[in-house]
């Protein structure tokens, strides 16, 4: 036999079981080489495997098994030792690799283990954020709900509106089964049912205010859990169902306008609730989650805003319909008032008119019945006529001014007037009932008065008149005071001094009567129209009670006052009126301005250095006469006896006065003497005025025959010889105004 | 100045003056006297008033003279004076002594001795009481100004 290097298998080769080996071993080599090639292929294809170098080993260690499985096919028959060595070598491989393998995998293992681990932590996080996630996304909705919630509720002013949106958007948000809102009584002992989602309520259907439930939900502010049996939450149809869903309960307060201070925020000391329930639906098993309860209380506290908002609303709309209807009945009274004020008016121009005709005639022709031929009776009778239809004709007037002035339609009618010369007027209209009644009057006049002012002269007259009449009326004996001066309005601190130019100053006018007195009570009654005071004893006196009215209101217009004093019955009294006037600048010009003490007195500044003559042969009228033209501005010569007149006459004198008192015609020669004087210069020769003790016709004509140039009756006041010689000296010539 | 004293003095100037007018010793012309009274001319009123009772006494005495004797009275004169007494009267307003001069010329005119003298009588009565009433009026006025207060101008009509 020959040696061969052959190796012989340790058993001997039993066909079949060789077969299976050889087989087995065949795809063991087949699976070694494939399993590479896969982990290749897919670690290829997979984006991230940590671990190359393992998958390397591991792959080799794969590849030297299967190798070594392969190799062993060779070595079931016998085979040579070629074989065998390779077998050897790949088995020695195999061992070394796996070994290396085996120890490389216990570090590695530990590792993709750790691997695993983080890899289901994270999953869990995941799965943990999402949950948060869905969580959050649900209180956002939530939020969202709250908003459009709010902003339907607040989108209206409406109450049932706001309530009945707030029910349907929260059944709706909170996908509730029955929501529910209970407002209290008028009582406040109870609450009513008033609105519900989704079932028909009773109409009443009430519970009592003080249950332990609704008292622990009003001590709240927060949405409070109440059990499903309580009354307020006994609303849906028990229908069998076992399981109710969780009811909770808010409180809404119900704010009144009173409740908001400026800077307070409603104070929850109200007291005055409603309740809102709100019911999970059955048998859902859902709980209610606190988000969902802060949703609750939000909108409960919106919802109270709302309510509040629509209760001011519907107060002021209240109100302005109230002021609309007032305004609408005011306007219709002022239409009215204004119709029935022109119809009146119409009615007194036209009566006014009407009235005034007849009367005119009435008074006219008993004036001129009065100078015919009459018998004792017949002229008594047409007197009394006359008296009684000038009463009537007074009384017409006094009606209508009174009625102009009332309407504000009455005008005064300025102009320039003579003051002093309007209350020695005054006093002359009244001076005959004051003789008769033996009543003297005195005037007295303030220094400083201004003479010629801008006012109503005739209006201020009647005022005058009226109150000095009254006086003169009421009283029986003693005496009556006029006085009159400048006095300070009350408004004005400045001092009032007369100023000549076009300035303002109060008149005030006292007249002081010692007549029957008033009584203090009786004072504010006076100045109101019809108005008697006095017992029915005095109304002879006649008079329709008018006159003061009148008088009020005339001093009203001219901005001034009117008031009297009295110290009461048969003490007198005391009429006083402050009028406003304006100072003419004509003729004040030469006024000294205020010093008190010392009255200046004017002088008429057109007279100053006019040259005069005064011929008198009785020294005290002669003195008389100069003095009064020496107060006139005037340069006065006086002679006293005809001859001296002739001698001292001259063109430098402008006015020669020459009294010619005495009887015989003496006195008028020396005219015609002094005419002969100045033929030659006819326009040098003074004017000539006689001073006379009586103006007769005859007089006048003697006069004029002897070529005077006016005739003045003597004595002469102060104002007359004024206006004389204003006239003098402007037409040359006085034949009239004696 | 004391204003109540001032006052007091002008109120009862005023009622003085008053009553003067109202027992007729005055009338108008008198108060048109006084207007003419000023700063310039402060005595005026009185020098008049004075200078005229010197007038009445020298014309009354002249009268009296005329008619002592029964016999020869001259009755132009009289008349002549009487006019004069009345001219002056009625130039200061010496109310009363006018009346009587106008009743005194009726004398005169129909020569009525007795008459002439009765009322020559009144008209020295009279102008003597004008002269006292006057007197106290001055003596009023000079009062007030004294006091330092102005003379209240009071003008009757």
């Amino acid at each position: 036999m020959e040696v061969c290097n052959c190796i012989e298998p340790q058993w001997p080769a039993d066909e079949l079981l060789m077969k299976y080996q050889y087989i087995s071993d065949f795809f063991i080599a087949i699976a070694y080489f494939s399993i590479p090639l896969e982990l290749i292929y897919f670690v290829k294809k997979s984006a991230v495997f940590p671990y190359r170098w393992v998958l390397v080993q591991f792959g080799a260690f794969i590849v030297l098994c299967g190798a070594t499985h392969l190799i062993n096919l060779w070595t079931f028959t016998t085979h040579s030792r070629t074989v065998a060595l390779v077998m050897t070598t790949a088995k020695v491989l195999t061992a070394v690799v796996s070994c290396a393998t085996a120890l490389m995998l216990v570090h590695i293992i530990p590792d993709l283990l750790s691997v695993k681990t983080r890899e289901l932590f994270l999953k869990n996080k995941a799965a943990e954020l999402d949950r948060e996630m869905g969580l959050i996304r649900t209180q956002e909705e939530t939020g969202r709900h709250v908003r459009m919630l709010t902003h339907e509720i607040r989108s209206t002013l409406d109450r049932h509106t706001i309530l009945k949106t707030t029910l349907v958007e929260l059944g709706r948000t909170l996908a509730l089964e029955e929501c529910a809102l209970w407002m209290p009584t008028r009582t406040g002992l109870e609450l009513q049912l008033s609105y519900t989602l989704r079932h028909q309520h009773p109409v009443e259907y009430t519970v009592p205010i003080q249950l332990p439930v609704i008292n622990q939900v009003f001590g709240t502010s927060r949405a409070v859990k109440i059990s499903p049996n309580s009354p307020v939450a006994r609303l849906r149809p028990v229908s069998g169902k076992y399981m109710l869903g969780e009811v909770v309960a808010v409180r809404v307060p119900l704010l009144h306008l009173s409740n908001f201070q400026i800077n307070d925020w409603p104070e929850l000391s109200t007291k005055r609730y409603a309740l809102m329930v709100l019911m999970l639906p059955s048998d859902s098993a859902r709980q209610w989650h606190v988000h969902e309860l802060e949703l609750v209380e939000v909108v409960a506290d919106q919802v109270a805003v709302a309510l509040s908002h629509a209760a001011i609303l519907e107060e002021s709309m209240r109100a302005r319909d109230l002021l609309m209807e007032q305004n609408v009945a005011l306007d219709l009274a002022r239409r009215e008032a204004e119709t029935a004020i022109r119809a009146r008016n119409d009615f007194l121009a036209v009566m006014n008119h009407e009235m005034r005709t007849p009367m005119h005639a009435i008074i006219a022709l008993s004036s001129l019945l009065q100078e015919t031929e009459l018998t004792p009776e017949q002229r008594l009778m047409v007197e009394t006529i006359l008296k009684s239809s000038n009463l009537l004709a007074t009384l017409m007037n006094d009606v209508l001014d009174l009625s102009r002035l009332e309407d504000g339609s009455l005008q005064l009618e300025l102009g320039t007037f003579n003051l002093h010369t309007l209350f020695r007027e005054v006093l002359n209209l009244i001076k005959p009932i004051a003789v008769v009644k033996k009543l003297p009057i005195t005037l007295n006049l303030a220094p400083d008065l201004p003479e010629f002012v801008v006012g109503d002269e005739k209006r201020l007259m009647q005022i005058i008149l009226n109150i000095v009449g009254n006086a003169v009326k009421f009283s029986k004996q003693g005496s009556i005071s006029v006085a009159a001066l400048v006095t300070k309005s009350d408004t004005r601190a400045a001092d009032f001094f007369v100023v000549p130019t076009g300035s303002h100053f109060y008149l005030r006018v006292k007249v002081k009567d010692s007549g029957a007195g008033i009584n203090p009570q009786d004072i504010p009654k006076l100045f109101t129209k019809f108005a008697q005071t006095q017992s029915l004893a005095t109304r002879s006196s006649g008079g329709s009670g008018l006159g003061l009215a009148i008088s009020k209101r005339f001093v009203n217009l001219m901005e001034g006052n009117i008031w009297i004093e009295s110290d009461g019955l048969g003490k007198g009294c005391t009429a006083i009126f402050d009028v406003k006037l304006g100072i003419s600048e004509r003729s004040n010009e030469s006024k000294q301005s205020g010093i008190p003490k010392v009255p200046a007195i004017p002088r008429h500044s057109s007279f100053t250095g006019l040259k005069v003559l005064v011929m008198d042969e009785n020294g005290v009228s002669r003195m008389v006469t100069k003095g009064l033209l020496v107060h006139l501005g005037c340069e006065v010569t006086t002679v006293s006896s005809n001859e001296e007149c002739l001698r001292v006459v001259s063109h430098e004198h402008k006015v020669v006065f020459m009294d010619v008192c005495m009887p015989g015609v003496e006195n008028y020669q020396i005219a015609l003497r002094i005419h002969e004087k100045f033929t030659k210069q006819r326009h040098q020769r003074p004017l000539l005025v006689a001073l006379s003790g009586n103006t007769d016709k005859s007089t006048k004509e003697k006069c004029m025959s002897f070529g005077l140039d006016g005739v003045l009756l003597k004595p002469v006041s102060l104002d007359h010889m004024r206006d004389v010689l204003s006239d003098l000296l402007e037409r040359r010539v006085l034949y009239e105004g004696m | 100045m004391n204003t109540t004293v001032v006052a007091q003095l002008q109120r009862q100037f005023q009622d003085y003056i008053v009553s003067l007018y109202q027992q007729g010793f005055l009338d108008n012309q008198f108060s048109e006297l006084r207007k003419l009274q000023d700063e310039g001319t402060p005595d005026f009123v009185s020098e008049v008033v004075f200078l005229f009772f010197d007038d009445c006494s020298k014309l009354i005495n002249t009268m009296s003279t005329s008619l002592e004797q029964p016999d020869n009275v001259d009755f132009k004169q009289l008349d002549s004076g009487v006019h004069q007494l009345k001219g002056s009267s009625s130039s200061v307003g010496a109310k009363r002594v006018k009346n009587v001069c106008i009743s005194f010329k009726e004398c005169c005119d129909v020569q009525n001795r007795e008459g002439c003298l009765r009322c020559l009588q009144q008209v020295d009565y009279e102008y003597k009481m004008l002269k006292t009433k006057l007197q106290e009026l001055f003596n009023l006025e000079q009062q007030i100004l004294q006091a330092g207060g102005t003379i209240p101008q009071v003008d009757i009509s």
